[in-house]
């Protein structure tokens, strides 16, 4: 089967450039592509186009860093339906849902067409989520638990249906929707690159950076401008410093979770200093404003850079005392170690990304695997990668990847203060009037704290975007939470949760 | 003289909550909330309506005044070091032992009332654990009855005990003050800081709550605490020869201590080997016991 072959850098590809193959074609490459876990699924969505409905696919070869795309078409007398890949590769389940739902385009064979998001404008109005059907067993010594969806705390909306023999989890059901807003609606709606900029840094609120930084990555290539090096820098600092700061924030939640309470106050000490230093480069802690198509508001300047180096040294110093106090804790090794085991090959099969993943076995970081910006250039990252898939092993990933993200700022701001230290700025006032590409797909992908974020626009041909189709990490990998919880006892469901800390928005978009 | 017991438990039990919080903030390095604040919340608490669902009956509604008659009950039972208690007969430790389980049924029974997976999972929590504590509790009472030779507390402490027993009586105050783990919820074995329902023993019998009813039940578990406390202070001191002085402020600070420290710097259990915790407990009672058993046969071994 024929593929648009490219990478993470490249420029943008015309509309026209994609093959269109038949399903039946397509559907029998990815059952065998797909097999073998150095290939994944990026994105695959449907977009109508001119009374026709195109598919397009975005599959990652891990080992040659290669991204192939492809599209199939369904032209508008088709019978629509299509028959599923999901029933051979899980891992498709979320992007065949969210197509059939909508589009009325009906996946024959698939396991469980479950409603993905219930989006205002789905085809099939008739359940909501007020009704849904949950999963059920039958038996005497089962009992049903319903957690949510208003949960206690400052989290987000979401269902979980547990089905219980006793203290033990023998099922999982997790319900989201309830926090859809229609991000992917509103940047058709609008034109102005800076309100769709905007809306990209809120497709998640804790990983503004990394999906501003997709967005972006995806309007330069569509623009096709050439931006200085420094700038590609300064949001890979950006990046890892949001990195290090979530990170250091689910430590911090995961030891409350527990009741290990110097853990908690340790790590959201530093967790604070880390946000304030990115409210003292940018004056957002969460890095909004930051990122920007084209250029920057806030270059960095020499005091600046002298600081973040200073309190980055400072806060790799005390986490590592943190880190150090849970490996060798017996009462907190108990309760993470051989918990939630997520084994690697159902990690495989559901398509896990991110630090998940690699804490499974799996290796997947865009960083090493699809690098761009700065990790093209000036850092060759190693993916921290634990094999046991349980709790610890999530945990000892965060861990480890907050030191590594820390040396990467140290390095990319040393770059800095020998070039650029005296000197004015490199990067130039962002652009939002950069003319794009007309009729092309171009596309973002980001490793955010949490895993792969994907970003495609696509622009029509007067050059405007008519929709940017948006990944969270979170849409893989709530599956390996609920498979995670499996014959689990039912109390230790927060500290699954925790070690994974899915974004419900990121999912709901 | 039973009016000051009296009085000095109740201080106990109003000092205990606050001294944990004041121990837990300055382990972690905060000045921490006013040391009567507990009291502050109670208050608020106090003043506040109820609201009843409407899936309840009655036994929810009794069974909070039912929990912190139990707790008061239990107290009045309890000695300050040598002083005289408010209530006092032969076997008041079985009757201690059975009021402080008969507030434990009001409210398991109460929780399971409301017909919430959340609050009927905590109630078999907190059944299982209490069964599995009780034979502690017993044991060690049987031995301060054993070495003593009496089955009430308050002729149990009134008298300085032999200096054999020293090490049963330091033993089973090291027992009692697990069993203050237990019974009032505390990290390992509960967490009472905790949002999360799943996780929850203690609290989560007590979500449908609010208001008066849940002042009480507040109420009730810092008697229970200060009860069991007591105890343990009395064991100890007892061990020594002491009085009633160093008694009261043993207790408050045995207790606000251990339990300050232990939920700073610990993990709580994973809810399974909570059961191994309670039982590994109840085992070394059993030592405790038979240890006292074999001093107080008084062997000569030549």
């Amino acid at each position: 089967m024929t593929y648009h072959i490219t990478d993470n850098t490249a420029a943008a590809i015309p509309l026209r450039d994609i093959p269109e193959v038949p399903y039946a074609e397509f559907h029998a490459d990815l059952a065998e592509k797909l097999a073998d876990p150095r290939y994944h699924v990026a994105h695959y969505f449907a977009l109508p186009e001119e009374g026709r409905m195109r598919f397009y696919c975005l599959l990652l070869d891990d080992a040659t860093s290669q991204v192939l795309v492809a599209s199939h078409v369904m032209e508008y007398y088709d019978e629509g339906v299509l028959p599923s890949l999901t029933a051979i590769h899980p891992q498709l389940h979320p992007f065949e849902r969210d197509i059939a739902e909508r589009y009325g385009i009906r996946f024959d064979g698939m396991p469980w067409p479950k409603p993905l998001r219930f989006p205002f404008d789905r085809y099939d109005r008739s359940g909501s989520m007020d009704n849904y059907p949950f999963y059920t067993m039958q038996g005497g010594s089962l009992h049903e638990v319903n957690v949510g969806p208003i949960h206690a705390g400052i989290i987000e909306p979401g269902a979980f249906r547990f089905i219980c023999s006793g203290e033990q989890v023998l099922h999982l059901e997790i319900a989201l929707g309830y926090q859809h807003r229609g991000v992917e609606h509103e940047f058709a709606a609008t034109g102005n690159r800076l309100r769709q900029t905007c809306l990209a840094e809120a497709v998640a609120g804790d990983s503004a950076v990394a999906h501003a930084t997709a967005f972006t990555e995806a309007v330069e290539k569509l623009s096709g401008h050439e931006r200085p090096a420094q700038l590609d820098r300064e949001r890979g600092i950006a990046l890892e410093l949001e990195r290090m700061a979530m990170q250091i924030a689910d430590t911090g939640a995961l030891s409350m979770d527990v009741g290990y309470q110097l853990g908690q106050v340790a790590c959201e000490a530093l967790r604070t200093m880390t946000i304030n230093t990115t409210q003292a480069w940018c004056g957002n802690r969460f890095g909004k404003g930051l990122i920007r198509p084209h250029g920057t508001d806030h270059p960095l300047t020499a005091e600046k850079s002298a600081m973040i180096r200073r309190n980055v040294a400072e806060i790799a110093r005390r986490y590592d005392e943190v880190r150090r106090d849970i490996k060798s804790s017996p009462s907190l090794l108990a309760r993470f170690e051989q918990c939630g085991i997520v084994p690697r090959d159902q990690m495989a099969a559901i398509g896990g990304v991110g630090q998940a993943a690699r804490a499974s076995g799996l290796a997947r970081d865009l960083r090493a695997t699809h690098p761009w910006g700065v990790f093209a250039k000036h850092i060759s990252h190693e993916p921290v990668v634990k094999t046991q898939g349980d709790v610890m092993a999530r945990l000892t990933v965060r861990c480890r990847e907050v030191l590594q993200s820390a040396r990467y700022v140290d390095r990319l701001l040393e770059i800095y203060e020998q070039k650029y230290a005296a000197g004015p700025s490199p990067c130039p006032a962002p652009d939002y009037a950069a003319p794009l590409a007309p009729s092309s797909l171009a596309f973002g992908l980001v490793e955010g704290w949490r895993g792969e974020i994907c970003h495609v626009a696509i622009t029509d041909p007067e050059g405007r975007i008519v929709a940017d189709r948006i990944k969270d990490p979170s849409l893989h990998n709530w599956m390996a939470l609920a498979l995670a919880v499996r014959g689990e006892g039912i109390s230790d469901f927060p500290i699954c949760n925790k070690s994974f800390n899915l974004s419900y928005c990121g999912h709901d978009l | 003289m039973k009016a000051l017991n009296l009085l000095l438990l109740l201080l106990a039990a109003l000092a205990i909550p606050g001294l944990i919080n004041r121990t837990r903030a300055r382990l972690a390095g905060r000045k921490g909330i006013r040391f009567l604040q507990h009291l502050y919340d109670v208050r608020l608490l106090l003043r506040k309506g109820a609201v009843y669902s409407t899936t309840t009956s009655a036994l929810f509604r009794l069974a909070p005044s039912f929990y912190l008659g139990a707790a008061l009950t239990a107290l009045l039972f309890i000695p300050v070091g040598d002083l005289p208690p408010v209530l006092s007969f032969d076997g008041d430790l079985v009757a201690f032992a059975y009021t402080l389980a008969l507030g434990r049924v009001a409210l398991v029974l109460a929780a399971l009332d409301t017909g919430s997976p959340f609050e009927g999972m905590g109630a078999s929590r907190e059944a299982l654990y209490g069964a599995l504590a009780e034979p502690a509790l017993l044991l060690i009472l049987a031995t301060l009855a054993l070495v003593t030779g009496f089955t009430s507390f308050g002729w149990i402490f009134s008298l300085a005990p032999e200096l054999r027993f020293t090490v049963v009586l330091l033993l089973a105050a090291y027992v009692l003050v697990k069993l203050v783990f237990t019974e009032s919820g505390r990290v390992p074995v509960d967490d009472p800081r905790t949002h999360l329902e799943l996780t929850m023993i203690h609290e989560v019998m007590c979500l449908d709550y609010c208001g008066t009813d849940l002042a009480y039940i507040k109420i009730a578990g810092w008697l229970k605490t200060a009860a069991l406390s007591m105890l343990a202070a009395d064991a100890a001191v007892a061990a020594w020869g002491l009085r009633w002085w160093i008694a009261a402020p043993a207790a408050v600070l045995l207790t606000g201590l251990s339990v300050g420290i232990v939920e700073s710097t610990q993990a709580r259990n994973k809810l399974v080997r909570n059961t191994t915790f309670i039982l590994t407990v109840a085992v070394l009672a059993a030592l405790v016991f038979f240890t006292g058993y074999l001093l107080q046969l008084n062997l000569v071994i030549r």
